[in-house]
């Protein structure tokens, strides 16, 4: 820990209640500050204001009906929440899914991949004071959802997975969409770089601001971008691949210092790895049904289940324990990579300024529904 | 009437009520220009829907700003709450009574004799601009100190240290200026640039200077990328976070006509004021080329914001100390030895 160094005059240490309502903590995060004059002593975070219960619920209803509860959980991202349910009960059922409907869920995990990084990058930019890349990140984040919104008619909470495959056949004319989309967005990587990447102002917000070692990233149990930032080659889609991963070509990018401007790096890259698989899961996109064959009612033999996806905040897992004649879940624990990540916040900002910790609360890029749930 | 009365008086209210009326109407279209010209670098359209492309948007906003409930938090330390808007407010506009717009003027033939667009001409202008938007520093800390909010009073400190800092560069780049123009008149720096067109101005000597002097200028007027006291990311809304009502618009116009004062100041002392860039030109009213210059100084603030990101306060005092102070010291020297030089050249 970084103690303050004694000074001439002996100041008086302010607590400073750092949120729930504050435009940088990304929602209801609410972080309880020591300062010294600007200098942060120490940060503890507080979570909870948006608590509402979803594991409790998912214990009052059957299984298929759990699933509109995920997209609440990190709702920028729910395609990859539902894709963390379906996996863990096709796992729990022993269901295997026609590679049709593995395909498009990979489509839809990738765009949501997307999505949720613009989100990441417009609000982190706007926190340290670019506020530009917010419209342009949002600009293509839209052409995303009404991709979304022409496959299952929502924008935001999806819904768009169903145990054993998938809810509707794409759209006519959907592929063409989504591939001239893939296509163009590169184009627009490269503008939110230019204003970023090589700015020095940026760089000198970002480079050595929230400094993480592969060791204490790992001891922390650090997820998705944080731990990769690091330099720890750790993705859920190349290590335990669900769906069709497996037979998909993708890089993980990683950084080396574990700074927040390397977590800016490889975010970027990982955006540019999802344009790739989503090219490549167009190409491959095999025909068939989109539906595992399951009966009607779902009825889990006694047992319980861990499994997880890489969702674009880190490991997403479910664990659901099952009884013998129950069709709901007996209990069901989300390990929600949010949660996780911002554990180490504190660790992350002791010592550094206030500006610093917006820098780093961005960085770790939280999500308070899914930290409540 | 007694000549004296015109002369002393309705004269110099005259100009003053012309000059508040036009920086007033500037600063509230400044405000518009901001939102729309950051709006078109934003894939977005900006104001568009009170009046014509919305052109009464300022008008709707000073209306909102003035009826709505003026708030005084509890705890906060009242007549300072108060004082602190006018405090920076006022000097703020004091400023434009030097400032000189343009040449004297008739008016194309409308008056008997020309008489000068400006209230002042004092010899000691530079110095009476230094020294009275100082005192906007005032506002800042005891409006961030009297809202007894621990956000304003950090965002109060951020920016007396950053006002503070950054005076000393501003002031070593004006010396520079005053180097050359050997006196301390702006009418007098404005005409010492007379000669040549574009090719007099103090610009291609002093471009070190105009570049310390404007980055000095910007974090002088709190905007991006020095907007540190004001970041909303980390101190909400700075020391007028607690600020409601015509209070807060006070500062917001303060802000803008501080950029409207820093533009005019950067004008007359490096770009020729209101002399116009074509050698032997006299046809375009000097006005008008002033206008035209400020607004282009104007629009290079709201670039910078859509462009930058922001410093952090350390790295902010950094530059202001580390790298800004030292190269205005050693460009006053440059331009003194090249005074000297060049002097001596002509003599011999």
């Amino acid at each position: 820990m970084n103690d303050s160094t004694p000074s001439l005059f002996d100041v008086e240490e302010m607590e400073l209640s750092f949120g729930p309502q504050h435009p940088a903590t990304h929602g209801v995060l609410r972080v309880m500050l020591k300062l010294d004059g600007e200098k942060i002593l120490d940060a503890k975070p507080i979570i909870g204001y948006l608590h509402r219960g979803t594991e409790k619920l998912f214990e009052t209803m059957p299984f298929p009906q759990c699933l509109p509860h995920t997209d609440r959980m990190d709702y920028v991202a729910a395609a990859t929440n539902n894709q963390g349910f379906v996996v863990t009960m096709e796992k729990l059922l022993g269901i295997t899914i026609p590679p049709r409907a593995a395909y498009i869920r990979m489509l839809l995990a990738e765009l949501q991949r997307l999505a949720s990084h613009l989100v990441w990058l417009a609000t982190h930019a706007i926190d340290i004071g670019a506020m530009t890349p917010f419209f342009y990140t949002f600009r293509e984040r839209d052409a995303i959802l009404d991709l979304f919104e022409e496959y299952c008619g929502a924008r935001l909470t999806l819904n768009c997975m169903r145990i054993g495959g998938v809810p509707h056949e794409l759209p006519d004319g959907w592929t063409d969409r989504c591939a001239a989309f893939a296509n163009d967005f590169p184009r627009h990587i490269e503008e939110y770089e230019d204003l970023l990447t090589n700015n020095r102002i940026w760089k000198r917000r970002t480079v050595d601001v929230g400094v993480i070692s592969a060791e204490d990233a790992i001891e922390w149990g650090l997820t998705g971008p944080p731990l990769r930032g690091s330099g720890v080659k750790w993705d859920i889609r190349k290590v335990f691949p669900y769906d069709r991963y497996d037979e998909i070509d993708f890089e993980i990018p990683i950084g080396s210092n574990g700074d927040t401007y390397d977590r800016y790096l490889v975010r970027i890259e990982e955006m540019r790895q999802s344009v790739r698989i989503i090219q490549q899961c167009l190409i491959r996109l095999p025909g068939g049904p989109i539906m595992a064959k399951a009966p009607k009612v779902l009825r889990a033999g006694q047992g319980m289940v861990y499994a997880s996806v890489e969702a674009p905040k880190g490991e997403l897992g479910y664990f659901i324990v099952a009884t013998d004649k129950g069709t709901n879940p007996y209990r069901c624990h989300v390990r929600p990579p949010s949660f996780i990540n911002v554990q180490a916040l504190p660790e992350l900002v002791r010592g550094r300024l206030v500006a610093d910790l917006v820098a780093v609360i961005g960085t770790l890029d939280i999500v308070l529904g899914e930290i409540d749930r | 009437m007694p000549e004296a009365l015109l002369q002393f008086l309705v004269i110099p209210l005259v100009k003053i009520v012309v000059i508040l009326g036009v920086v007033l109407l500037v600063v509230a279209y400044a405000t518009f220009a901001e939102r729309k010209i950051l709006g078109y670098m934003q894939v977005r359209l900006g104001p568009n829907r009170v009046g014509p492309k919305g052109w009464l948007q300022p008008v709707a906003d000073g209306m909102k700003l003035l009826v709505k409930e003026d708030l005084v938090p509890d705890g906060a330390e009242r007549l300072v709450f108060m004082l602190a808007p006018c405090l920076i407010m006022a000097p703020a506009l004091l400023v434009f009574s030097v400032i000189p717009f343009a040449p004297p003027t008739d008016l194309f033939g409308l008056l008997p004799e020309p008489i000068a667009p400006y209230v002042a001409d004092i010899n000691i202008a530079i110095l009476f601009i230094l020294g009275i938007s100082s005192v906007g520093v005032y506002g800042v800390i005891l409006g961030g100190w009297s809202s007894n909010n621990k956000f304003s009073l950090m965002g109060g400190l951020r920016s007396a240290a950053q006002l503070i800092s950054y005076e000393v560069p501003m002031g070593f780049a004006v010396v520079a200026v005053l180097l050359m123009a050997r006196s301390l008149s702006l009418v007098d720096i404005v005409e010492a640039q007379r000669g040549f067109g574009f090719l007099t101005w103090f610009i291609f000597p002093g471009i070190l200077a105009f570049g310390i002097y404007f980055i000095c200028g910007v974090a002088e007027t709190n905007r991006n990328p020095f907007d540190l006291p004001e970041a909303e990311s980390e101190l909400v809304a700075g020391f007028h976070t607690e600020y409601s009502g015509m209070k807060f618009a006070l500062f917001f116009m303060a802000e803008y006509t501080n950029m409207t004062v820093v533009s005019s100041l950067a004008v007359i002392m490096f770009f020729g004021g209101w002399l116009s860039p074509i050698p032997g030109d006299d046809v375009v009213p000097g006005f008008l080329w002033f206008s035209a210059k400020v607004a282009l100084f104007l629009f290079a603030y709201i670039w910078f914001r859509a462009t930058f990101p922001r410093y952090r306060f350390d790295q902010l005092m950094q530059v202001g100390w580390k790298w800004l102070l030292p190269l205005s010291l050693a460009n006053v020297l440059v331009i003194g030895l090249g005074i000297l030089v060049f002097r001596n050249l002509l003599k011999g």
